[in-house]
């Protein structure tokens, strides 16, 4: 097999450990010196990309952020890690709140024609959106096979083999390149960007550019009405016997 | 980070980035335990080499000799999420940055440099800084530890006190007076033969550090191990004001900490049916701390910017070091007194702090020696002696 060129999708959200607050005129959660972070499962994404490249079965690692300004910041953290490239798609403003999985895919597409890679890594779903799309739209869109949900990837003659975590359990799946995998959270455990590595990253390419120069038009399909708190948990209520549970549960409409 | 004034956009990227890594990995590595570590008085020397790893160990020097070369403020912010955590790791890093590695950068042989700084910027090798005797601590000058040369060698003899990591250290920086009373540095190898390092024990203060006793007792050593460079106090003073301005970032890391615990156990603390952190004694002490944190932070940065610049004069480093310090100890006394019975417990990590800040304000220079070398400055009358 020829050396992969990799891509990995690297999504700036917010931090894990925050608490989400809703804003008060609920068109969204308060990010406003919030401290964000890369998507843990893109993490996870690149290390395995950068452990493909320690093996020698990928020659190239390029991450991809999709974003305003500050996805800068995740692209270092990515370059840090063992990327060899980074490459920010600019979307900001109203533009990036209506940003969905399907536009990213599309920008993915796009650069993946433009820079001839045969491997797309991404995060199994966001922490923010938890859309779990991107990958599945993405090769989709290219014509190429998925493996999601990977714990074990490998290579295995001219493809790779993954082992995927499904409902029942293990599956395993062979498929060819190009391919789509996206990662979940047994497939590695992400290393630190160490300060040696964050010092050397300073020299690594960023390279910037819009939407509209990879000929892509992201216009959402969706717009968000409101977002607001789950209703507060009220009290239930207890029952005498199974009689009683049927019959409650036959008045609320359940059945 | 706590940053009411926002100091953080102000940083570069890559000290942002050096923020983010060094307290991921101290969540990771060392918070679980640090507890456990404090309360048995044990050092866990087995993350030196992880430290190493991740370039955290004299971060501030130069790649040349296999440090990060990070900028000064990137090098605070590591010492400042380091001791936010507990001061013991900060101390050690201090030690190894600025009080051993520092000193052979600086005044070494080009052959000492390549021989131990690659070594102790991995984490490696472990040194120690024996300045210190037991009659002599705020009076450097005053030591007794003599180098007595002879022949190609020296001989080393006395006793040095309060040393941390010695008895974990493969070397130590000895300062010594020659024989013309001059005082001079030596990369002495822990192993040699009539060295000692006694541990000291029963510390209720920077229990999560090891604190020794070096004693020297006819130590022949070649006289290739003196640091060439190094001619009076001025070399031995010149790496605490290195290690000096690390403890003033380091210091509002601990106050972050105790600030933290007091502000969040007042939102589910109640009396009489109402959360204390709606009382207004108990927001006026949170009200001083989270200011002590903002105007220390702005002194430490401004600090590291000058440093960055080189501009930096030693007596702003005593200003920032003893503020920051003496604040952090109020802050974690006063929020102590906010957890109340639940903050003499370890299971909040106040009073350790609380505890270990008695040692930082004491160490590098007491509150009352920064005093008097800012009193000195701004009069011109030496009060010191």
């Amino acid at each position: 097999m020829s050396q992969l060129r990799v891509l990995v999708g690297c999504k700036r959200v917010i931090d894990y450990a925050v608490k989400v607050r809703v804003k008060p005129d609920k068109t969204g959660v308060v990010k406003e010196g919030v401290k964000h972070s890369m998507n843990p499962f893109d993490e996870i994404a690149l290390e395995e990309a950068v452990r493909l490249k320690e093996k020698q079965v990928a020659s190239e690692v390029i991450a991809v952020s999709c974003g305003p300004q500050a996805c800068q910041e995740t692209l270092r953290t990515a370059l840090a890690m063992g990327a060899d490239r980074a490459l920010h798609v600019e979307v900001s403003g109203s533009e990036y709140e209506g940003l969905l999985p399907l536009g990213v895919a599309k920008i993915l597409a796009a650069l993946v024609k433009k820079e001839e890679a045969n491997l797309v890594v991404l995060g199994k779903q966001a922490i923010d959106d938890d859309c779990n799309q991107t990958g599945q739209m993405l090769a989709a869109l290219l014509d190429w096979p998925q493996a999601t949900f990977a714990s074990a990837v490998s290579v295995e003659g001219e493809g790779l083999a993954v082992t995927r975590e499904v409902d029942g359990g293990l599956e395993n799946v062979r498929l060819s390149l190009p391919a789509v995998v996206t990662a979940d959270l047994r497939l590695n455990e992400p290393r630190y960007a160490t300060l040696p590595n964050i010092m050397k990253s300073k020299k690594k390419p960023l390279a910037q550019m819009t939407p509209g120069d990879l000929g892509v038009d992201i216009n959402p399909s969706l717009t968000v009405l409101s977002v607001e708190d789950p209703p507060v948990r009220e009290a239930g209520s207890k029952v005498e016997d199974v009689d009683q549970l049927i019959a409650k549960l036959k008045d609320s409409g359940v059945f | 980070m706590l940053d009411y004034f926002q100091i953080t956009e102000a940083l570069s990227p890559e000290d942002r980035q050096t923020q983010t890594v060094a307290r991921d990995f101290m969540e990771a590595e060392a918070s679980d335990s640090v507890l456990d570590w404090w309360e048995s008085g044990e050092f866990p020397e087995q993350l030196v080499p992880k430290m190493g790893e991740m370039g955290f160990l004299g971060a501030n020097l130069p790649t040349e000799y296999g440090a990060s070369g990070v900028s000064n403020v990137a090098y605070g912010l590591i010492m400042y999420e380091l001791e936010r955590i507990d001061s013991g790791f900060r101390s050690f890093a201090s030690v190894q940055g600025a009080l051993v590695m520092y000193p052979i950068y600086r005044y070494g042989s080009e052959e000492q440099k390549r021989t131990y700084l690659p070594q102790l910027a991995a984490g490696q090798m472990i040194g120690c800084f024996g300045l210190t005797e037991h009659d002599g601590g705020s009076d450097p000058g005053a030591m007794k530890t003599r180098a007595r040369r002879d022949g190609e060698s020296y001989i080393l003899n006395g006793v040095k006190m309060w040393i941390t990591n010695g008895n974990i250290a493969d070397i130590a920086i000895i300062w010594a007076k020659d024989d013309d009373d001059v005082v001079r540095g030596f990369v002495v190898p822990t192993d040699t033969p009539g060295f000692q390092a006694n541990h000291i024990k029963h510390k209720m203060s920077m229990r999560a550090s090891v604190t020794s006793e070096l004693v020297m007792d006819e130590v022949r050593i070649p006289a290739s191990q003196m640091l060439p460079e190094t001619r009076g106090l001025s070399a031995p003073l010149s790496c605490l004001t290195q290690a000096r301005y690390g403890i003033a970032w380091g210091a509002l890391g601990a106050l972050e900490a105790v600030y933290e615990d007091a502000l969040s156990f007042s939102q589910h603390r109640s009396t009489f049916d109402k959360p204390i952190a709606s009382r207004q004694l108990v927001q006026t002490k949170l009200v001083d701390m989270v200011t002590d944190h903002t105007n220390g932070l702005l002194l430490a940065w401004r600090l590291g910017v000058l440093k960055d610049a080189g501009t930096m004069h030693h007596t702003q480093v005593s200003m920032a070091k003893r503020k920051n310090v003496r604040v952090a100890l109020n802050a974690a006394r006063s929020a102590r007194e906010i957890l109340g019975g639940s903050g003499i417990t370890l299971e909040h990590p106040t009073i350790r702090h609380m505890l270990n800040l008695e040692t930082v304000d004491t160490y590098e220079g007491t509150h009352d020696v920064h005093t008097l070398i800012l009193g000195r400055d701004i009069t011109g009358h030496n009060a010191l002696v």
